[in-house]
């Protein structure tokens, strides 16, 4: 046990831990903040993996951006633990079996795998750091990059449009 | 064929073993984290978390100082010589207050809003730097807690985080009135973040570097960046009394209209922790507009290499600290100055300014940037 595999485990338990919170917990609001937690807990786990980048924009774009939205229109339309419709049992009992199935054959898939036996190189692999990472994307990889620029502007005009209309 | 299985299987067997003394082995060098590293870390952890809360407290009694000044009256003048223990009393009064948890809010997130707004305030100062390295005892120790490449995004990282503080204590309140201004607040940060984004990366172009570290050296070598990026500045500025919510900006606590705002429940400490939170939030502003905009621990006028020969490295970086405060104490003054002179926006006004005005001006401001740079490394192309 050294220290990587110490924070490797916390990470874990704390990621699968505010994972399960966040469909287990009632309030809504209290499910925004253990997803918050979850996406700590990924980002610490990209940290652990050399790749910061990543981290840090896991943490911008979703922990800072896209939950304060959710947290936004939970808190407008004042959903709570009493008004949070209560599904009937053969619906959740069904939901279950959906969800379980989907488990068993990502189990199934990854189990016979190539990645399985690749051991990760922590700390290793430079490709996450931000120098490295920029060159890739804007020697290697120009037009894709732009491509999917071009698409998220079109979102924005979108939202834009969709926004105006009265 | 049994053989042939067998081989294979050791020989795969072997390669994992192998993998794993390697990943072993890489662990053990780049996590050989010593007692000594870690006590270091901590003394100075401990110590910038100290000099942020002097400074806050201080910032309370320099504000207060200011307002008289600017209003033409004396300001606290009766706890000690000059006023010189109002912060402690201040302190003090908060403390005995009754603490005040009301019946409807949801209790623990009424507790965790002003711990996460003054969490949230004191992150950035991990990655500032204070000093350049000290040496004490033949052991260098670098005057910044982490220097990471990834700095800048550090900031901004944080910053995205501290709307939760406001947000969360606004809706636990259980108060309408709370709840507005907490949806106010967040707005209007979320907005002014992306200005300070834009004027951030034309600053980037140029100096090629997320690491604060880097920005500051490259900085004491040649010119400061304040000559660059004089518009640039001029938009993170505004944007940094945004985030702050500082008048002319102070919309989520609009006394007028919203009662206390996002605190309006609050009392006790409680309440201490966001006004407080505010104060440690200007302090680490002020540092980050110093070290990205105006040389950082850099000294004016004064060539640090040289200096530091002829005084010792020590006292090089301790004068650079006192240099650093200097700049961080001007800003704090501003802040005070900005908030006695100015009225504060209407929500409409605030809007506008942020989305119409400074969004398209930082945009202006990073394609001339780029532009520029292009130009510069590549010659003209016609």
């Amino acid at each position: 046990m050294n220290i990587t595999h110490i924070l490797f485990w916390i990470l874990t338990l704390m990621a699968l831990g505010s994972a399960l919170m966040v469909i287990t917990s009632k309030n809504p609001v209290y499910s925004v903040l253990f997803l918050i937690a979850t996406f700590f807990a990924i980002s610490g786990h990209y940290i652990l993996l050399n790749a910061q980048f990543l981290a840090i924009v896991n943490l911008i774009v979703y922990a800072g951006a896209i939950m304060v939205l959710f947290l936004f229109v939970i808190m407008l339309m004042n959903l709570n633990a009493e008004t949070e419709p209560q599904k009937n049992k053969w619906l959740k009992f069904a939901g279950t079996i959906a969800g379980g199935c989907l488990l068993l054959i990502m189990v199934a898939a990854i189990k016979d795998a190539d990645a399985k036996s690749t051991i990760v190189l922590m700390k290793q692999g430079e490709t996450g750091l931000i120098h490295n990472l920029g060159n890739v994307l804007f020697k290697d990889y120009v037009v894709p990059f732009e491509i999917s620029s071009v698409l998220f502007l079109s979102a924005m005009v979108g939202a834009v449009v969709l926004g105006k209309k009265e | 064929m049994e053989t042939t299985l067998q081989g294979l299987s050791s020989r795969v067997k072997s390669k994992k073993e192998n993998n794993f003394q390697k990943f072993e082995y890489i662990n053990m060098i780049y996590l050989a984290i010593d007692l000594a590293f870690i006590l270091e870390k901590l003394v100075l952890i401990a110590v910038i978390i100290v000099i942020s809360l002097l400074v806050a407290l201080y910032s309370t009694y320099g504000e207060r100082k200011v307002a008289g000044y600017i209003q033409d009256r004396l300001g606290p003048n009766r706890a000690g010589p000059g006023g010189i223990f109002q912060p402690f009393a201040d302190g003090i009064k908060l403390f005995m207050k009754e603490d005040v948890i009301p019946n409807s809010s949801n209790k623990f997130l009424f507790i965790l809003g002003p711990a996460i707004a003054m969490t949230m305030a004191m992150l950035t100062s991990a990655v500032i730097p204070w000093g350049n390295e000290i040496t004490i005892g033949g052991r260098t120790i670098s005057l910044q807690i982490a220097d990471i490449n990834i700095g800048i995004l550090y900031v901004f990282g944080v910053v995205s985080m501290g709307v939760y503080g406001i947000m969360i204590g606004g809706w636990a309140s259980n108060n309408k009135f709370s709840l507005l201004a907490a949806l106010r607040g967040a707005s209007q940060m979320i907005s002014y973040e992306l200005a300070m984004g834009l004027s951030i990366i034309a600053l980037l172009m140029i100096t090629g570097s997320l690491s604060l570290k880097t920005i500051v050296e490259q900085q004491s070598a040649g010119w400061w960046n304040i000559l660059y990026q004089p518009l640039g500045f001029l938009i993170f500025l505004i944007c940094a009394f945004a985030e702050c919510n500082r008048t002319p900006f102070d919309l989520p606590e609009a006394e007028s209209e919203l009662n206390q705002g996002y605190h309006q429940e609050y009392s006790s400490m409680k309440l201490g922790f966001y006004l407080f939170a505010e104060y440690v939030n200007m302090f680490i502003s002020s540092a980050l507009m110093s070290t990205l905009y105006f040389g950082g621990y850099d000294i004016p006028f004064v060539n640090d290499a040289n200096l530091g020969q002829s005084i010792g490295h020590n006292w090089l970086a301790v004068l650079q600290a006192v240099s650093l405060f200097a700049k961080v104490g001007f800003f704090l003054f501003f802040f005070m100055w900005v908030r006695w002179t100015i009225p504060r926006f209407r929500y409409d006004q605030l809007m506008k300014l942020g989305w119409k005005s400074l969004i398209p001006l930082a945009l202006i401001n990073m394609v001339i940037t780029g532009l520029i740079v292009l130009i510069k490394e590549n010659g003209w192309p016609f």
